[in-house]
């Protein structure tokens, strides 16, 4: 896929924003994956001709941590909290719910782009526990039957 | 806020920030003060909406000369969020909604009656409390890392040096050697809150017998242990008292650079932290030349990008370079070569946050508290099935039995206590034979679990204690670095042969097969996390033979938990037919029998029936069934 010339001229100048700082791929990564979604390729070779670092590198780091991501995210990112204290309160069930409601594996993205479900651990909201979020919204003590109104909320919007 | 460029601005600041702090608390000139929670808990429960509300009111009804309004940080009493606390009177409202403060204003601010509904029920005397230092959850509780949580306004320097923020500072700077500094730390028997429980003063006195040309001190905030949440909440409610934590081990050990690793998961703690920064800059306090002592000290940020084995140092270190976080072979240790191969301590959040009130308060003051070994205080965040979730901080040497059932009001709905997780994935569990241990660093390791973070999951008779290993490996699996093949392949087999056990083909062998597996990675590994990875499967199946054996031998999960080892049923003599749970079952996998309704005579209605190859162990029957006839087996 082919990157728009916007995009790349973007990345370029958040590479320019912190070349005064030491060792600032992380700075870079973060900020393009917050931007646009994900890092493919592409964006990765850019980052790579203006840093100075092979491509290879900036890969390994990419693949390393899970907040960032070759593939693009849907719409509503809900991440489901499997820290221990929401673990010990069967979170694990209201994943398994968003699972099979949605259709689509933990990490994965529905075809239609709007939902990737993902297990997040601890988001230090313990005493929300079971806690999960949609695109930072905090939902707190979810049980399994509230997922269908959650799913619902976000649909509404889409109508 | 002005420039504070010498000892004498900062003396003065102090007195009329400290004065008007003070008047603002004791309700001077007439005036009362409201806070309320700006933590995560509180703010995922709405409570910028409420303080949005409130000043709107406040406006409406002409008070705004009468009544201030600001957010502070977490109260750490986060199960009964949102707070809204009224000063002079020291009223603290509990599960505040936004409809509740209408009420607040007309009943509280222009009437004067505390509306008794918003207080804070004992469960057990049924009392209700008015101020915060009466409920049982604060009585034991001495506030040292946490202090001014819950008290200033995060967001704003002038409250910081209302209430002893900088003391320490100007006494450093102006009063003391660096040297004095380590030897003060030292004193005090300060070891580091991350979980190692190294002695902090030992760590600065390495770097600073170095000799070199820049010296850098590093702040891990990247607290990955599940469940656990102080240094989240440190940052959030006081990050002034870190950045000042930060400075005095800075001049202690020759650092003029200081880096915060904080984990992206915390996007209120980063902003707060990044304002705090901004504001210490704009006043003189971080910069050139600090306070005219010739004193420079720049802090700057970074943040995590979701890797837990990055809360190991050397790690971190790496993940600051920009490169992927796996762990350096230790020696040579960072106090000798840490970032970017220079002189580096890297510190806990909570550590820093204790070292100003070591400065300030003295030495010998902070170690009268806790153990022989362990001196000080402990934030533990408290978390599972205990009836009072949140955040506290106790003298170390604090019984389990205190922590668990005076100050965390024991376990809901009367189940039994089954045990409590201490130092997250690397830690262990411990038992009700635990409950009157003193805990400090020591003793926990003498347990076989450790301090960790300080991270405290209590689990009770519902939860398996082979799936929670289960859970716990799954964590490690995904977490290890990949650096060394023990933990990175070991950890998988482990999670394999487990998963086993939980799914019912595991037998004996497959127990001390991972018994031995589990001693391969500890001694192969070169981090702590591989060192502890086995921790949560070997504290297990030392403190509960009887579920392992359970799970091997008879195919059964004692807690009902394991999904392979139990079946949900429909008891005959409850059942009313009424079809809900046929009208729930995600997987249309229950039916009316044969049987007719026994409970009373209801003409065509059936007892319903499981049919267990296909359900998928959902509970959703269970959870829906209104007759309680359906339970696990």
């Amino acid at each position: 896929m082919a990157i728009r010339p916007e995009v790349v001229a973007d990345v370029k100048s958040i590479c320019a924003s912190v070349k005064n700082e030491p060792s600032p791929l992380m700075i870079v990564l973060s900020t393009v994956q917050k931007k646009y979604g994900y890092i493919p390729l592409e964006l990765q070779e850019v980052i790579s001709a203006e840093m100075g670092i092979p491509v290879a590198e900036i890969y390994g780091v990419v693949t390393f941590y899970s907040f960032f991501s070759l593939e693009p995210k849907g719409k509503y990112v809900v991440g489901i909290c499997l820290g221990t204290a929401c673990y010990v309160k069967n979170s694990q069930a209201v994943i398994d719910k968003f699972q099979t409601l949605l259709g689509v594996k933990e990490g994965e993205t529905t075809p239609d782009g709007l939902f990737t479900v993902e297990a997040v651990r601890c988001m230090g909201a313990c005493a929300l526990a079971p806690a999960m979020s949609v695109n930072g919204k905090v939902y707190s003590k979810v049980t399994p039957n509230d997922v269908d109104k959650i799913i619902a909320e976000y649909k509404s919007l889409e109508a | 806020m002005e420039r504070i460029t010498s000892k004498e601005v900062l003396s003065t600041c102090i007195d009329k920030y400290t004065k008007e702090f003070e008047g603002k608390i004791k309700g001077e000139g007439g005036k009362r003060a409201i806070v309320v929670c700006g933590g995560t808990g509180c703010l995922a429960n709405d409570s910028a909406a409420i303080q949005e509300e409130l000043e709107k009111l406040i406006k409406e009804h002409g008070l705004q000369d009468k009544v201030t309004i600001n957010h502070v940080g977490c109260f750490g009493f986060c199960s009964q969020g949102p707070f809204v606390k009224i000063f002079p009177e020291d009223t603290l409202y509990r599960g505040v909604t936004v409809k509740d403060c209408k009420q607040i204003v007309e009943d509280d601010l222009l009437g004067g009656k505390i509306c008794e509904n918003l207080l804070y029920v004992d469960p057990t005397t049924h009392e209700k409390v008015v101020r915060q230092d009466d409920i049982n959850f604060y009585k034991k509780q001495v506030r040292v890392a946490l202090h001014g949580c819950s008290l200033i306004n995060p967001d704003l320097l002038e409250e910081s040096l209302g209430l002893d923020g900088f003391k320490a500072l100007k006494k450093v700077l102006t009063e003391m050697t660096p040297q004095q500094v380590i030897d003060e730390v030292i004193a005090s028997g300060l070891r580091g809150r991350g979980g190692g429980g190294f002695p902090t003063g030992r760590k600065w006195q390495f770097a600073a017998n170095v000799q070199a040309d820049q010296k850098y001190v590093v702040c891990n905030g990247d607290e990955g242990d599940p469940g656990a949440f102080m240094d989240r909440s440190i940052l959030e409610g006081n990050p002034f008292q870190v950045i000042e934590g930060m400075m005095i081990a800075g001049y202690a050990y020759g650092a003029s650079e200081g880096y915060f690793y904080v984990r992206a998961e915390y996007p209120i703690a980063v902003e707060r932290l990044q304002h705090a920064i901004k504001d210490m800059e704009e006043a003189g306090l971080l910069g050139d030349n600090i306070l005219g002592t010739g004193f420079s000290f720049r802090a700057h940020l970074r943040l995590g990008a979701g890797a837990f084995v990055c809360g190991e140092e050397t790690a971190l270190l790496n993940s600051i370079e920009g490169k992927r976080g796996m762990p350096r072979p230790r020696p040579p240790f960072p106090a000798i070569k840490g970032l970017w191969g220079k002189p580096t301590c890297v510190n806990n959040v909570e550590t820093l946050a204790t070292v100003p009130y070591i400065l300030r308060v003295g030495a010998a003051e902070f170690a009268k508290m806790g153990t022989e070994g362990s001196k000080g205080t402990k934030v533990f965040a408290l978390g599972g099935k205990i009836n009072n979730v949140g955040l506290v901080e106790v003298p170390m040497g604090t019984t389990l039995r205190t922590l668990i059932y005076e100050i965390g009001g024991g376990i809901p709905g009367g189940k039994a206590f089954k045990a409590i997780q201490t130092g997250g994935p690397s830690g262990g569990c411990l038992t009700e034979k635990d409950l009157d241990t003193p805990i400090d660093y020591d003793t926990l390791v003498a347990r076989g679990s450790m301090m960790g973070s300080g991270g405290a999951i209590v689990m009770d008779e519902d939860n398996c204690m082979v799936d929670v290993a289960h859970f716990y490996m799954d964590f490690i699996c995904s977490e290890s670095c990949g650096k060394c093949s023990p933990c990175r392949i070991g950890t998988k087999r482990l999670y394999e042969m487990l998963t086993d056990v939980v799914e019912g083909r595991g037998t004996e062998k497959t127990l001390s097969d991972m018994k031995e597996l589990a001693n391969v990675i500890k001694a192969g590994s070169l981090c702590a996390l591989g060192q502890t990875a086995a921790n949560p499967i070997l504290s297990t199946m030392n403190s509960f033979p009887e579920e392992y054996a359970a799970h091997v031998n008879e195919k059964k999960c004692p807690a009902h938990v394991c999904k392979g080892l139990m079946q949900y049923l429909i008891d005959p003599a409850k059942c009313m037919g009424c079809t809900l749970c046929a009208r729930n079952c995600p997987v249309s996998c229950i039916a009316a029998g044969t049987e007719p309704v026994t409970v009373r005579p209801l003409p065509n209605k059936f007892v319903h029936v499981i049919d267990q190859s296909k359900c998928i162990k959902c509970g959703t029957c269970m959870s829906n069934c209104h007759f309680g006839a359906i339970h696990k087996d």
